[in-house]
């Protein structure tokens, strides 16, 4: 199945992330500029919220009529010269790519930055073929010099560091002066797009994946900052586009309403610089394009999400937000999770696409803050997601057994509300008691039975006495004395 | 091939639990792709005459272009001239066979100017922009003997010309505009949405222009001055 997982590690995966110094430094980055720079573009367009309606309501009704907006796309690239293959796997997929590439005498490829090609995992298959794949998005070109995987669905190498690209770049582009300076980031640019051009000029199959598929006109859509898509794209006598069956919109106009949330979720900008649209192969008084258009449509476990709980999950127009403003995702950077797709979306994705039993630790991985459902330009309702995923790993018993039992033990006293309110109250008062203030201890926990895994990394702030029914019984009964009381119960018990 | 295709559209059908014969469904979706709702559509863009024309600069300039603005098609070679010698830059274009474009007085210039796609080596290209979209700064292009999609993104220097008279307040209206010109679910090979030059912000977040397409990208808007009496 696609490439290879190590979702199943993802605790220790998590464990060596929170240690990696050089990694924790890189995820700052995305700590602070994407959410602030997201902020800011929602702000400014006044129709933000009422478009993200918009663009969860017509990725509804596609899934709703899936197969007849497929219909009638297949129909239009048809018209307009294109070819479609289709394929149900990641096999399929590889090896429809690899006949096109060999018919052609392909020797090198240039890609556009393409999940959907990361998950059928195309470029290793391509290099067996005897066919070199070459990465375009500057992102994306550097982890395949490292031998990486994306970090990130917008931001592919986001977990590396300026200085290490450096180190790659003097590594691979061995034919320029060793005594040239790459101290800045912007040197390091001015190489990449130097040492690509020539790789463009020279590639005789571009590939490509597709933001969007509109059956009105059977046109594919991508949108980049770079122009590496473009390059990819209008260069070789062949362009190939991969795209799961879920990019269909049914209009230009629906399309539009979508790239209005996109980039204003992804990168906080209004709009991606180029935003392209792609209709068949070139006519026969363009001047310059590719001879020949081929989508290749991927299902890949998709149809089979449809009509199911997390059908919700193929509104996704990959644009990163989760992932930026995911607290876990923040801690632990995008390798952890495993597999193709990271952070939040990842979490729901992946047990999906590779099976609940080697991507079960991931809808864990959360703390259900819920701030990746309140930035999804699609409105899907991740936590929601990933609590059924939670469910399910549950009734197939692949959790382990000390959360087997704690859950038990917790149920045990949850359905005895009196022997649960005596427990908890005993409990409270014995920690609290334990914890008191004293000569520093701050009324905190250095150890706890059971919660090694927590204190490890932090004190356990220890329990004030008393337990939250008792003060919220409290709280109620003064709040019942007052009349139109609307301070928050947190400032009145200060 | 056709297996694949069959057992995709029938895995759907089943998910879903339609056969994909209803006639309800069927005429759902072929009124959605005849009708083409427009959904939300921003308010900012609502605006007309000079307004709109400032509108579209202001968002091109957020957007890292810079333009400048002539009153009339002659004298676009001049401001293209004076603008690539005020930023030192090569007196040499490259554009397609457009007409609006060929009409303009080059020779009066002291551009050497070359016609047809760019192989790469070309610095600085022209194009002739076939529509502009205030709400977002976007010029969009479309593909043909006319505007060779090379020219967007090859050349180091990327100069776009907008008629003043097609600029849109919003994409919806642009789209109106193309199917106008080339027929309801027709499209030309190629149209380009143009927002800004080239850059990336994949080492350490931080942004640089010239990525892979234009290092400086500048927008010549024609007529936009005479609008605010015009509308």
């Amino acid at each position: 199945m696609s490439v290879h997982s190590t979702s199943p590690q993802f605790k220790d995966n998590a464990h060596a992330a929170l240690h990696d110094v050089q990694l924790q430094r890189a995820l700052s980055n995305v700590r602070v500029g994407f959410i602030e720079k997201r902020a800011k573009a929602a702000g400014k367009l006044p129709e933000f919220e009422a478009l993200r309606d918009s663009a969860r309501d017509i990725k509804d009704h596609v899934l709703a009529h899936l197969d007849l907006y497929l219909e009638a796309y297949i129909a239009k690239v048809e018209a307009s010269g294109g070819i479609v293959h289709f394929a149900r796997d990641a096999a399929e997929a590889r090896a429809i790519v690899t006949d096109i590439c060999r018919e052609k005498g392909a020797r090198t490829v240039t890609k556009g930055k393409s999940m959907i090609s990361e998950e059928i995992g195309l470029n290793d298959h391509l290099a067996a073929a005897g066919i070199e794949p070459v990465e375009t998005d500057l992102g994306e070109y550097i982890i395949q010099l490292r031998h990486e995987t994306p970090s990130h669905i917008i931001a592919p190498a986001v977990h590396v560091n300026a200085s290490q690209v450096e180190e790659d770049f003097r590594r691979a582009h061995t034919h320029l002066d060793a005594a040239r300076d790459l101290s800045e980031p912007v040197n390091l640019l001015t190489e990449a797009r130097g040492v690509l051009r020539e790789r463009f000029l020279a590639a005789d199959v571009g590939i490509t994946g597709a933001n969007f598929l509109v059956a009105e006109t059977g046109t594919s859509i991508i949108v980049t900052n770079e122009g590496n898509g473009d390059l990819t794209q209008i260069l070789p006598k062949t362009h190939v586009v991969l795209a799961s069956i879920e990019k269909l919109v049914p209009t230009l106009e629906d399309a539009s309403q979508l790239l209005r949330v996109l980039a204003r979720s992804a990168t906080g900008q209004e709009l991606s610089v180029y935003t392209t649209f792609t209709t068949g192969p070139r006519r026969p008084e363009d001047p310059d394009g590719p001879e020949s258009y081929h989508v290749v449509l991927i299902d890949n476990g998709r149809s089979s999400m449809l009509g199911t709980e997390f059908e919700e999950m193929l509104r996704c127009i990959r644009c990163g937000a989760c992932m930026n403003h995911c607290p876990v995702y923040h801690a632990v950077g995008g390798h952890a999770y495993g597999w193709v797709y990271p952070g939040p979306m990842g979490a729901v994705l992946t047990p999906s696409l590779i099976g609940v039993d080697k991507g079960g630790h991931l809808p864990n991985a959360s703390t259900f803050c819920g701030r990746c459902e309140s930035v999804c330009p699609v409105r899907i309702p991740l936590p929601k997601l990933m609590r059924h995923w939670r469910e399910r790993e549950f009734e197939r018993h692949l959790s382990p057994a000390t959360v087997r039992s704690g859950i038990a033990a917790w149920a045990f006293f949850a359905r005895r509300p009196a022997l649960y309110r005596l427990a908890t109250r005993v409990s409270m008062n014995l920690l609290a008691f334990a914890g008191r203030r004293k000569g520093g201890t701050k009324g905190r926990f250095a150890w706890l039975p059971f919660a090694g895994g927590w204190t490890e990394h932090r004190d356990f702030p220890a329990p004030q006495g008393g337990t939250f029914q008792e003060r919220f019984a409290r709280e109620r009964a003064g709040r019942s004395g007052e009349t139109g009381a609307t301070a928050p119960a947190s400032s009145r018990a200060a | 091939m056709s297996t694949a295709r069959d057992e995709i559209l029938a895995s759907i059908r089943r998910s879903l639990g339609v056969t994909g014969r209803e006639r309800p469904r069927r005429t759902v979706v072929e009124e959605r792709i005849a009708r083409a709702p427009a959904g939300v559509v921003p308010a900012r863009g609502a605006v007309s005459g000079r307004a709109r024309i400032e509108l579209f600069v202001a968002q091109a300039e957020a957007a890292l272009a810079t333009v400048s603005e002539v009153d009339t098609p002659d004298a676009v070679p001049a401001a293209i001239a004076g603008w690539l010698r005020a930023h030192n830059l090569a007196a040499t274009l490259r554009m397609g066979a457009d007409p609006r474009l060929a009409a303009m007085p080059w020779s009066e210039t002291p551009l050497a100017v070359d016609e047809g796609p760019s192989d790469g080596s070309d610095l600085n290209a022209v194009s002739h922009a076939e529509a502009g979209v205030a709400e977002t700064g976007t010029c969009v292009l479309v593909s043909g003997p006319g505007n060779p999609s090379t020219l967007n993104f090859l050349p180091d220097n990327h100069i776009i010309v907008v008629d003043a008279s097609t600029v849109t307040g919003d994409y919806e209206s642009a789209w109106a505009r193309l199917r106008e010109r080339f027929g309801k679910g027709v499209m030309p090979r190629t149209v380009n949405w143009v927002t800004g030059p080239s850059r990336s912000a994949d080492i350490e977040q931080t942004m640089f222009l010239g990525a892979h397409g234009p290092r400086r990208l500048h927008i010549v808007v024609v007529g936009g001055r005479e609008s605010a009496s015009a509308s």
